[in-house]
C-alpha cells in the first residue's frame, strides 16, 4: 500500500481533530477530539515503520528497523492514559465547581 | 483491486466517517460511542499492517479503558443535549475554515514531496509488530523509559485522586 494514503488518511483524521477543537464547546468532546489527534498520529507512525521496514528488508530479510517507531506508539498509549486520567479529574472539579462542562468557563482561570 | 485494498479503504472510510460523527453529534453518549468505532477501525489498520501487538493494546486501552473512563464521567455529570453550550456561528465557520486550511497545506506539502514517491508501507507481512520482537526491544534498548513510565503512571494516580476528592 502506498505510504501516501496512510499519510492522507491520518492528515484527514487530524484535522477533524483540529476542527473539533476549535468548534466545540463541550469540554469532553474537546478531549475526545485531542484523542482522536493522538490516533492519527499512532497509525501514522505505524505506517512509517512498515515503510522503513518495507526499504530495509530488500537487502535483509531478518531485518528489525521500525521496532521503535512502534514502541513509540506504545509509549504514547501510556502516556494518553495518563493525561485521560488526570484531565478527567479536572473536568470533574471544573463542574463540581461551575455546574457546566462549558470549556468558556476555564477563561476566570487568568485572574 | 486486491483484498488488502478493499480493507484499506473500508477501514479509512468507517474511521473517517466515524470521526466526523464523533464532531456532528449533539450527545456527548453518541459521540463517545462514534469514537469507540472509530478506535476499533484504527486497530483494523493496524491489523492489516500486521502490528499485532499494537491492535490489542489500542483496543484494550484506548476502547476497554479510556472510553469506559469517559463514559462514566459522562453519565456521571448527566449531561443532556439541551444543555449543551454551542459556539456561534462564525466561531464554526472559523474553526471549520482554519482547519481546513491545515489539511490543504500538509496535503499539497505531501503530493509535492519527492522523498515519498514510490514508497510502500509493508502490509500483512513483516514480523517487527508481533509481541515477541517488541519485547524484545523493550525490554533490551528502553528499560529505563519503561521503568520512568511507572512512576508517571503512580503520580498521574496520586495526582487524579488528590483533584478528585472532596475538599
Amino acid at each position: 500500500m502506498p505510504i501516501q494514503y496512510y499519510i492522507y488518511l491520518c492528515l484527514a483524521l487530524f484535522s477533524i481533530g483540529i476542527i473539533g477543537a476549535l468548534t466545540r464547546r463541550n469540554v469532553i468532546i474537546v478531549f475526545m477530539c485531542i484523542e482522536l489527534m493522538f490516533n492519527a498520529v499512532n497509525l501514522l507512525l505505524v505506517a512509517f515503520s512498515k515503510m522503513h521496514l518495507a526499504a530495509a528488508s530488500i537487502s535483509d530479510k531478518a531485518s528489525t528497523v521500525g521496532s521503535d517507531g512502534q514502541l513509540f506508539v506504545f509509549f504514547i498509549m501510556v502516556v494518553a492514559a495518563a493525561e485521560v486520567s488526570v484531565g478527567l479529574a479536572i473536568i470533574v472539579m471544573l463542574f463540581r465547581n461551575t455546574h457546566s462542562v462549558d470549556i468558556n468557563f476555564l477563561n476566570r482561570l487568568k485572574n | 483491486m486486491s483484498t488488502t485494498e478493499i480493507l484499506f479503504f473500508f477501514l479509512s472510510a468507517l474511521a473517517l466517517f466515524s470521526a466526523s460523527m464523533v464532531l456532528i453529534s449533539k450527545n456527548p453518549v453518541h459521540s463517545v460511542l462514534w469514537l469507540v468505532v472509530t478506535f476499533f477501525a484504527i486497530s483494523g489498520h493496524y491489523i492489516l499492517l500486521n502490528a499485532q501487538f499494537l491492535a490489542i493494546v489500542n483496543i484494550i486501552v484506548y476502547a476497554g479503558a479510556i472510553m469506559v473512563l469517559f463514559l462514566f464521567v459522562i453519565m456521571l455529570m448527566n449531561l443532556n443535549q439541551q444543555n449543551e453550550p454551542q459556539k456561534n456561528l462564525w466561531m464554526k465557520l472559523a474553526g471549520v475554515i482554519s482547519g481546513g486550511c491545515f489539511l490543504m497545506v500538509l496535503v499539497s506539502l505531501v503530493r509535492q514531496s519527492l522523498d515519498l514517491k514510490s514508497k510502500v508501507a509493508m502490509t500483512t507481512s513483516g514480523d517487527i509488530g508481533l509481541i515477541k520482537n517488541l519485547g524484545r526491544v523493550l525490554f533490551n534498548d528502553y528499560v529505563v523509559p519503561f521503568e520512568i513510565t511507572s512512576v508517571l503512571f503512580l503520580s498521574a494516580m496520586v495526582g487524579a485522586i488528590v483533584m478528585g476528592k472532596k475538599d
